[in-house]
């Protein structure tokens, strides 16, 4: 037990590296960039005040690792920004001031999380649902008309962008048919019903590309579970096909699914970005567009490190979850 | 084999180099697979048409970037003229709304724009992970750990989101299609930079390397002449892999407004506004979302069919799912585990005794089996388990 909690001490140091090492890559990137920081940063219509405004609050006369210690002090314990009157303190996790409405940034990302999260997490939900169902299914009817059938649904569903399969659903099932509403996003405790009816479209489109991904994977790991020799020792004792398929191989697959699970996560944030835009649902993948749009570096940049924690912490319990399944990780 | 050996002798190549072998051998498996021809068909017209975008446009005599504000109906908003979006001999497949551009060849040029980029992309991300990946297993122990801990935190960065802000800040002077591609090219290179890491690993310890190495050939001639052809065969079928997923990333980049900008052409690009037209104009909506989807399920199924040609556990693995209609019959007739076992046996049988014959086949089979699970995904635990540190 002493080698598994080494290894997730281990873990648990390269994730807290990969973190620092992101920060610095997109502190870097996008405060160093070619051009006037300020006037990019302030838009095409700022005065000559508002961007000597701008470059003070970005302390563009300091060197660049003092600007980045700065930026991860307030981080790590908060900061205080002259708003030329007034001193606005903006408290721990601190990613700095929007520059439309001089809004905090972290408060900006508080409050669209909540539409972001239900989004991903209903929808992966749906996708390990639909995703290991379809696997398995076509796994135990390998060789017949259903697996050939799922083989080609699950091989257009990998070659769909999630954006088309979005736009073709809200356009049938909204417009033609009328069977939903056009999504308008409800929080969870204002009302939980007309929540998940909202979203139910916004699920479906990003589930449905991603579960393609873990049927194919499912498939290919129990058919090759299923290939080896345990497998024919239990049919040789008379286990039968179900208890085969349900128990025994579907148990091979758990690993890569995990493992897949985790690393689908960064592509699914990417697939938020998209529903979110396509469906108008106010999360940050939106705001991130219209950050980028207009060209607001510190909410582009808070924004990409709050993704970018959250999938390398995914990452980072996956490669635990990992571990537990598969024990020959803790050895290598 | 011996056909082979000939064949590369009268083209005047080294005999202890049988070249035209492997890619023989590629191609007989690649036509034995109906799927992957037909998509290597599809994908050969695409890029017809994009090569030849200028040619079919004046054939056609038009070009993508024309308003024709007479075929718009401005009383209705903006529709086409004309039944079906407009369709006429002189726009084949008709017009776009508000603007009366012609879809055909806004169409064609979009191939250009998705296909070029995509290709662009793929060809930075292999040059790049490559080059890491290499200098990654053949460098001192410290080149290896700073290496792979920087692919590791390319790895962790999500494609949409980092290129998304990375095109926000360049100027708008940049080239758009080129800028996509380079930054699709630098973010998402970590996956084929560790399939590289581990394949060399497992390469430069075989005996031909070191027979190399004791004639006293340097690291550099041994990574070009003994390394890159060992290499080929999980680079090439993780680059055909890649290809699409390149193209839905410009897509959706175009969709999002921030990748390749108006007036150029792109797929993506076409369906931000399509939703609003698709009952007065369906093709407008239908004809990029369809040219995107047959695309990139193409490419997906002759990527498919390359690895499967490349990788003989692969193939192995296909007739094991397609022959158990046999084993369905031997079941109803009470013989199923002696079929089974027999059957099983002639495969195993049948592997192990070529892994003996050969033993880097072996090794490239198992080294290729990693690259094709990282291409599913299942990356860190995979590049741990390979770490020899």
């Amino acid at each position: 037990m002493s080698g598994f909690g080494g290894f997730v001490l281990r873990r648990g140091i390269g994730t807290v590296i990969t973190l620092l090492a992101i920060s610095v890559i997109v502190y870097v990137v996008f405060f160093v960039t070619p051009g006037n920081v300020a006037q990019i940063t302030c838009g095409p219509r700022c005065s000559p005040e508002q961007v000597h405004q701008v470059a003070q609050q970005l302390r563009l006369d300091d060197p660049l690792y003092l600007r980045y210690w700065h930026f991860l002090q307030g981080i790590l314990v908060g900061q205080d920004y002259s708003t030329g009157t007034s001193v606005e303190h903006c408290s721990a996790p601190c990613l700095g001031l929007s520059y439309q409405g001089d809004q905090q940034v972290t408060q900006l990302i508080l409050a669209k999380l909540p539409v972001s999260l239900s989004l991903v997490f209903g929808a992966m939900v749906l996708w390990l649902i639909l995703g290991v169902g379809t696997g398995v299914l076509s796994a135990w009817r390998r060789g017949r008309f259903t697996e050939r059938l799922l083989t080609g649904i699950t091989l257009a569903g990998v070659a769909t962008p999630v954006f088309v399969i979005g736009l073709v659903l809200m356009i049938v099932v909204c417009g033609q048919l009328q069977l939903l509403p056009f999504p308008q996003y409800v929080g969870l405790t204002d009302d939980p019903e007309q929540w998940a009816w909202n979203l139910l479209l916004p699920w479906l489109s990003l589930a449905l590309i991603e579960a393609a991904a873990f049927a194919r994977l499912t498939r290919a790991s129990m058919l090759e579970t299923l290939a080896e020799d345990h497998i024919r020792a239990f049919r040789a004792y008379g286990v039968g096909e179900r208890s085969i398929i349900g128990r025994h191989a579907l148990r091979g697959a758990f690993a890569p699914i995990i493992a897949l699970n985790a690393n689908n996560v960064g592509s699914a944030v990417g697939g938020a970005v998209l529903t979110e835009t396509l469906f108008g649902l106010p999360g940050i993948g939106q705001e991130l567009v219209h950050a980028v749009n207009v060209v607001d570096l510190p909410v582009v940049v808070g924004m990409v490190l709050v993704i970018g924690f959250f999938v390398v912490i995914a990452n980072a319990v996956a490669d635990v979850l990992y571990a537990v399944a598969d024990r020959r990780v803790v050895l290598a | 084999m011996s056909e082979a050996l000939v064949a590369s002798q009268a083209a005047g190549t080294d005999i202890s180099v049988p070249a035209g072998s492997g890619a023989r051998q590629f191609w007989r498996r690649l036509r034995a697979q109906r799927a992957a021809l037909v998509a290597a068909v599809v994908v050969a017209l695409l890029v017809l048409v994009a090569l030849a975008a200028p040619l079919l446009t004046a054939i056609e005599g038009q070009d993508p970037f024309t308003y024709h504000p007479s075929l718009i109906d401005s009383a209705r908003g903006g529709v086409p003229t004309g039944s079906f979006g407009g369709i006429t001999g002189g726009h084949w497949l008709g017009v776009e709304p508000q603007t009366g551009r012609d879809l055909f060849a806004r169409l064609a040029y979009g191939a250009r724009v998705s296909l070029g980029v995509a290709l662009g992309a793929t060809v930075v991300q292999v040059t790049i992970g490559v080059v890491i990946g290499v200098a990654a297993a053949l460098g001192s122990r410290w080149v290896d750990q700073l290496l792979s801990r920087i692919t590791d935190i390319i790895v962790a960065m999500p494609l949409m989101i980092m290129s998304l802000a990375l095109l926000a800040i360049v100027p708008s002077s940049f080239p758009r299609p080129l800028l996509v591609a380079l930054v699709i090219g630098l973010i998402a290179w970590g996956n084929i930079a560790k399939i590289v890491r581990a394949q060399t690993l497992t390469l430069k310890e075989l005996d031909y390397v070191s027979a190399a190495r004791l004639s006293g050939w340097g690291t550099w001639r041994i990574a070009r002449r003994e390394l890159l052809p060992g290499l080929a065969a999980p680079v090439i079928t993780y680059a055909a892999l890649l290809v699409p997923i390149n193209i839905s990333t410009e897509a959706a980049l175009s969709f999002l407004g921030v990748g390749v900008k108006p007036p150029t052409p792109s797929w993506g690009q076409m369906l931000t506004a399509a939703d609003v037209w698709y009952q007065a104009a369906p093709q407008y909506l239908l004809l990029p979302a369809g040219a995107l989807f047959v695309t990139v399920l193409a490419l997906t199924v002759l990527g498919d069919g390359i690895r499967t040609a490349l990788d003989p556990r692969a193939a192995s693995r296909l007739r094991i799912g397609t022959g158990r209609k046999r084993e369905a019959k031997a079941d109803a007739s009470g013989k199923k585990v002696a079929v089974d076992a027999s059957g099983k046996n002639f495969a195993a049988d049948a592997d192990s005794g070529r892994s003996t014959l050969d033993p880097s086949i072996k090794t490239i089979k198992s080294a290729d089996a990693n690259g094709v699970k990282d291409a599913n995904g299942e990356k860190d635990a995979n590049g741990e388990k390979e770490d020899p540190a």
